[in-house]
């Protein structure tokens, strides 16, 4: 385990030896040498999605055209295809809907929620705080085994709705996490400050505090809807052709017939995940605390 | 409840200015409380609409099959009092086909006979045939025999003529039932009431939990070896150049699933990237391409691929509390870099340690997506199990009971870690 240490300071032992000296030099390079191969690891598979999804041939490697940078090898053929097929485009508009409606749903209940728990009267707190974050910690295969059941016997089964609570519900946790770190970070001052200034609870909480916990309302929507746009074991389940959304087109992609349009579709995903990572990091460093 | 130390100071935004101090504690509390609850209400009640009670019905379902008692009831009851050596009373052979006779008209046979089957192996067959045939095989009155309706039946199919069948349909008539748990831990209950291993050819399931467990503990090694030298480098590197480095760990943290899987279809499959590059400079030959995805290997890398963010994250904020003077002040005390890792730097980073391999354990052991698309036949753990049983075989009762058993493994871990780093700090932040 040598390689993990780097010893980043060069004074405090001046080479007595070169034998020591080289040594540490080694380990220094053997350690940068394989925190590069694993960043490499991290992120080379999601970036070699991107360069393949313009590949005028069906395959889903890099053709020797490709590596020439021959500019015939490449081309927009898979693009053109998920934007003609409406299998795609359908599933795009339902991926939308649910997912905005489950996060409005998911970020309401869960801020109200959050405030709740926050204040400092709440009785059996760890209690419901577990109760609510169940969603998370529940293996979604079980979760949607369960749903299904359910759902299905109360009418919801093959519906938007069914799935919009259904998402809702994983949604909830990343919310009331979300929130809740804000809200440890706000100075309750402020609101006691409105109140004595004559303000009632509902213009306190509009004007002082919400504008505060704004950015971590909104991450935690964001949360929520990233949970919602990738989710697939739900929709697996419970949703008939009608409700068919990314994911899920996505997985009978990959499990029938495999074609590179798949990979455009995942270009796409990939840049909308890059977006939502950039939002996400600013409010962060717009949050209190 | 009522305590001074929980009364908030200075009164909530319900408590006006100037009130006796004797009763600013009391009235203020009790309404922040219940204003408090009133907020938190509406989200409990949906979670435990949409989510508790889903779960508690698909647990109930385990346990709670009344689907053969319901359709035989009076041969159950006759049942009662059949020994179990031997064959049953004819009362039993005249009820069951007046039964079954019905639930052919109902067209439910099909519920009844697929659930004795999974007890007794080929039972379906026997007892749809016993429903279409039952007409034409009725005994006849005018021959005097001593046991006409068993004769009738066992004419029909000679299962109904082996105690077995009976004490097949007994046990799937319990309406409460303990056979799905045994069934998922490869036990079951013999006819004379002992618990007993399943015939070796059935003993599937412990195994699969064990492939599980383990699969999830080589993840979680793994995870740790490529996860704890970044998570160092990233925690000792100036802040620019960090915040550079994180982006690296969150993008596929943020990536969708999918994605993250078919990228590794795509590198990992015999005609694909890795491949092709193997093969360019010379590693392996053309036709000894390596089999890379649909096996248990393609679970693996993919799996530790997708949870290594879960890894990093928490380390990394052990790891920056760390100050880098320690490890200064050990080597001018004399240790070696690697005395100085293990003995000063290791200790002070094994809360990240554990919070990461916690999290990554826990995660993968109830993973489903990534075995189900990359697993192949030998690369499938529990989850894709409990798909199956959903899905194709439809035993719901084995679903059930295999989703409790990992249910409560799940919970039972979360528990350990929301004792060691709280389940509200879950490497989100």
């Amino acid at each position: 385990m040598a390689a993990q240490h780097p010893d980043a300071r060069p004074s405090p032992a001046p080479a007595v030896g070169t034998a020591r000296a080289v040594a540490p030099r080694m380990g220094r390079f053997a350690y940068f040498a394989f925190c590069a191969a694993v960043f490499v690891f991290l992120v080379a598979p999601i970036l070699v999605i991107i360069p393949l999804s313009f590949n005028a041939e069906p395959y889903f490697t890099f053709t020797e055209g490709m590596l020439r940078f021959d500019p015939d090898a490449y081309s927009l053929r898979w693009y053109r295809e998920i934007i003609e097929n409406e299998a795609w485009t359908g599933s795009l508009v339902n991926s939308l809907v649910i997912g905005v409606s489950a996060t409005a749903l998911a970020t309401v209940l869960g801020t109200l929620a959050a405030l709740g728990l926050a204040s400092p009267g709440v009785p059996a707190r760890r209690v419901i705080m577990g109760i609510l974050i169940s969603p998370m910690v529940t293996p979604v295969i079980i979760s949607a085994a369960g749903m299904f059941f359910f759902y299905s016997n109360l009418g919801l089964g093959q519906t938007h709705l069914g799935i919009i609570l259904a998402h809702a519900t994983l949604g909830v946790p990343f919310v009331v996490v979300t929130v809740t770190a804000t809200l440890a970070a706000f100075d309750r001052n402020l609101t006691r400050a409105a109140a004595s200034l004559g303000a009632g609870p509902w213009t306190t909480f509009r004007r002082v505090q919400l504008p505060l916990i704004a950015p971590g309302v909104i991450s935690g929507a964001l949360f929520a809807f990233a949970v919602s746009f990738d989710e697939v074991v739900v929709v697996l389940f419970m949703g008939g052709v009608e409700q068919r959304t990314i994911p899920r087109q996505m997985w009978s992609g990959i499990r029938e017939q495999i074609s590179p349009a798949i990979l455009a579709v995942a270009t796409f995903l990939i840049v909308f995940a890059a977006l939502l990572l950039v939002v996400v990091a600013w409010l962060r460093r717009r949050a209190p605390g | 409840m009522g305590g001074g130390d929980r009364v908030p100071q200075g009164g909530g935004p319900g408590g006006g200015p100037g009130r006796p101090g004797g009763l600013r504690g009391a009235i203020p509390f009790r309404r922040d409380q219940l204003r408090a609850l009133g907020l938190v209400a509406p989200l409990l009640i949906f979670v435990g609409v949409t989510f508790i009670a889903p779960l508690a019905t698909m647990l109930t379902r385990s346990v709670h099959d009344p689907v053969v008692a319901d359709a035989l009831p009076e041969t159950l009851a006759l049942l009662r009092d059949w020994d179990g050596d031997g064959l049953p009373a004819e009362a039993v052979y005249e009820t069951a086909a007046r039964e079954l006779e019905r639930l052919g008209e109902e067209r439910t046979i099909g519920q009844v006979a697929g659930r004795v089957n999974r007890v007794q192996g080929g039972l379906r067959s026997v007892f749809t045939r016993t429903v279409r045939e039952l007409a034409d095989a009725a005994p006849d009155p005018a021959v005097a025999a001593e046991t006409p309706w068993r004769d009738a039946l066992a004419g029909i199919d000679p299962a109904w003529a082996d105690p077995m069948t009976w004490h097949a349909v007994r046990t799937t008539g319990e309406r409460f039932t303990s056979r799905h748990y045994l069934n998922a831990v490869d036990r079951e209950r013999l006819p004379d009431g002992t618990i007993a291993r399943q015939p070796e050819e059935r003993r599937i399931y412990l195994r699969l939990f064990w492939r599980t467990l383990l699969v999830s503990g080589t993840i979680t090694v793994l995870c740790l070896l490529l996860g704890y030298p970044i998570a160092h480098l990233i925690a000792r590197a100036p802040p620019r150049r960090a915040a550079l480095l994180l982006v690296l760990v969150l993008v596929p943290f943020w990536t969708s699933l999918l994605v993250r899987t078919t990228s590794w279809i795509v590198l990992l499959q015999t005609q694909g990237v890795i491949n092709d590059l193997l093969v360019a400079i010379g590693l392996v030959s053309d036709d000894g391409r390596l089999a890379m995805v649909y096996n248990m290997t393609g679970t693996i890398i993919a799996m530790t691929h997708v949870l290594l963010p879960f890894m990093v994250l928490p380390l990394y904020s052990v790891m920056r509390g760390i100050p880098p003077q320690y490890m200064s002040a050990a080597a001018s005390l004399g240790a070696t870099p690697v005395q100085a890792f293990l003995r000063v730097y290791w200790p002070q980073s094994l809360p990240g340690v554990g919070a990461g391999a916690l999290l990554v354990f826990i995660l993968s052991i109830g993973f489903y997506i990534t075995p189900a698309l990359v697993g192949g036949s030998d690369g499938q753990l529990i989850s894709n199990m409990i798909a199956y049983h959903m899905q194709t075989s439809l035993n719901w009762g084995l679903a059930g009971a295999l989703g409790g058993i990992l249910l409560v493994g799940v919970l039972a871990l979360y528990l350990v870690y929301d004792r060691l780093v709280g389940v509200e700090r879950m490497g989100l932040s």
